[in-house]
């Protein structure tokens, strides 16, 4: 029986010549990936192991994003004692405020994750490096602590799920509605314990930014990883980006999938996530008089810079509507120089909005657009679990950035007609 | 190991935010983070976890994000053991790698009632609900994963192998 692409860079990075679902490995590591929040409580089990020295310098990553630049006393001494553990054990990946980004959006941007690759990150949405290939997921601080000791990871194999994504999208249609219309298909745990594997001739129409946001969102489906074949767009980006030697990974023409989920994205419209599931999908234009408070357009999912640019081209010459917040959050340092250079930082402060720092921030309520009790947010951002951005009563819409800057202007959940 | 209590029941889809509220993690002190543990699901959670030691809940038990403070948290509340029809990927390494017990059985799940007494017989495999006299059989570990909770946890598991000079 033939492999997935998962299955293929498992067992590679197992040593063994193949591997099916369900099988146990123990894996080689090619990075292991913690924040200012995870890698605190791994560094304290690293020590606690016995550990003296990381496995390899050069495979570790310590990104300072959640609650940095600082919030308060308590989150400093976390960065403290990341920083200073990054500096003892000379870890080449570590980037202080000022050079660092959102760590899903830096890692790919600067080429430190690549095709066939196996990555581990104290963080659910380490999943987004499937966009290049890599088999790339979330695991919790004891394991990355194990990680950064070890160099090794131990996975039970998972089977798949085939996505079939077939056709262009139209308009402003992006991966964000992908990955939020799959979810409303398939279910929060549609997926879990799976990978989801996208393949198709649709596959060619998204941008490198619209699969990182598709395999980003993996997770919200329970799934292990979401994947992506290295084609011609993916080798294009990877090119600018990686220069050491990468494998990519071609699933068998007889792998077995569990099931297999076609989206003709050529049909597919915006799309948002109501209150409190990302399950909760619906067509944006048939969301109705559903007034806001506040928008947040960046994250780990759509702070990149196409989603900077859908943002401007749509806010460009409009105002956030009176009563409404619009914070916007680029997800990295070279994201915020791009912004600037094509005047898009401008468009976003004569509408009206606020452009910050890159900051995990308001996703999961740390600060920088915290809501308080009774208020709803569109965001671009991938949970809107109760309490998440803030007080257990406010409310998260997600939503991709298109919608998100049409909502702002309009007060209401919007589509960009409405507005352009 | 044997575990015999009342139980605290909730639904589908317990995320880790609401296990341990984003505004808590600029701590990884256990008894703080037990302090608002469940806070923003249960209000009554600390005082129901005073008296009763076993969550049972629905599917995707612990999904989003994968803060390892959840399974933290509920550890330090006193509960040793959580039942559930199935866990998200990342909160079910998590609870192993940290000691805390987890059982997938769909059956007891749905079946064991909030405030019933119900008494787990982890080796075995057998949940028993004693206020309704039902039995449950959940599936072993796998040998893989049986081996880490030997070692009691992936720690000790380590500490072993970086003791045989295996690695530093």
């Amino acid at each position: 029986m033939g492999m997935t692409m998962t299955q293929k860079i498992l067992a590679r990075a197992a040593g063994v010549p193949s591997c099916s679902a369900g099988e146990l490995l123990m894996c080689k590591l090619d990075m292991v990936l913690g924040n200012d929040i995870t890698a605190p409580v791994a560094i304290n089990e690293f020590f606690k192991m016995g550990a003296t020295k990381v496995f390899d310098p050069d495979k570790i990553a310590l990104i300072p994003d959640h609650f940095v630049p600082n919030k308060d006393i308590k989150s400093a001494e976390n960065a403290k004692m990341m920083r200073e553990f990054a500096r003892s054990q000379g870890v080449t990946h570590y980037y202080e405020v000022g050079r660092v980004g959102i760590e899903h959006a830096l890692l790919p941007e600067q080429g430190i994750v690549a095709p066939g690759e196996v990555i581990i990150g104290a963080d659910s949405h380490t999943c987004t490096y499937g966009a290049v290939g890599a088999f790339s997921t979330g695991v919790g601080s004891t394991d990355m602590g194990v990680g950064m000791a070890i160099g090794e990871c131990w996975f039970k194999v998972p089977e798949a799920i085939r996505v079939v994504l077939t056709g262009k999208p139209r308009g402003y249609v992006s991966g964000k509605d992908v990955i939020l219309h799959l979810i409303g298909e398939i279910g929060v745990d549609g997926a879990l314990y799976q990978s989801l594997e996208f393949t198709g001739d649709g596959v060619a129409s998204l941008s490198m930014d619209s699969r990182l946001t598709i395999a980003n969102m993996a997770i919200e489906a329970g799934a292990k990883n979401g994947i992506f074949p290295v084609d011609d767009v993916c080798r294009a980006y990877l090119a600018e980006r990686v220069t050491r030697e990468w494998t990519a990974f071609e699933p068998d023409p007889d792998a077995e999938y569990a099931r297999t989920v076609t989206i003709d994205l050529s049909s597919l419209e915006l799309t948002v996530s109501l209150p409190h599931l990302p399950e909760n999908a619906k067509p944006a234009r048939d969301v109705k008089d559903m007034k806001i408070d506040q928008v947040v357009i960046g994250s780990c999912t759509n702070g990149r810079i196409s989603d900077m640019r859908m943002a401007a081209e749509i806010l460009k010459g409009h105002k956030v509507a009176e009563n409404v917040r619009c914070i916007i959050i680029p997800g990295t340092q070279q994201v915020v120089k791009t912004c600037l250079a094509e005047g898009l930082v401008d468009i976003f402060i004569d509408a009206g909005a606020i452009f910050t720092m890159p900051t995990c921030g308001p996703c999961l309520g740390g600060f920088c657009g915290v809501l308080a009790s009774g208020e709803r947010a569109v965001s671009t951002t991938n949970r809107n679990f109760v309490g998440r951005m803030g007080a257990k009563n406010s409310e998260i819409i997600l939503a991709g950035p298109a919608v998100a800057a049409a909502s702002a202007v309009m007060g209401r959940v919007a589509t960009p007609e409405e507005v352009l | 190991m044997k575990i015999c209590s009342k139980v605290i029941k909730y639904g589908d889809h317990v995320d880790t935010d609401v296990i341990i509220p984003a505004r808590y993690l600029n701590t990884g002190d256990p008894a703080e983070l037990a302090a608002h543990c469940m806070e923003d699901l249960d209000s009554d959670f600390h005082e129901k976890s005073l008296s009763r030691h076993i969550i049972v809940a629905g599917r995707n038990f612990g999904c989003g994000s994968s803060r390892e403070h959840a399974p933290i948290a509920i550890k330090a509340s006193g509960i040793p053991l959580v039942i559930a029809d199935s866990f998200a990927r990342i909160f079910y390494r998590n609870s192993i790698d940290i000691g805390l017990a987890i059982v997938e059985c769909p059956a007891a799940a749905a079946a064991i009632a909030d405030g019933d007494e119900v008494e787990a017989d982890l080796d075995a495999g057998v949940i028993r609900d004693l206020t309704t006299g039902e039995t449950f059989t959940a599936a072993p570990f796998p040998p893989f994963v049986q081996k880490i909770i030997d070692c009691g946890g992936i720690e000790e598991y380590v500490k072993e192998r970086i003791a045989g000079g295996e690695h530093q």
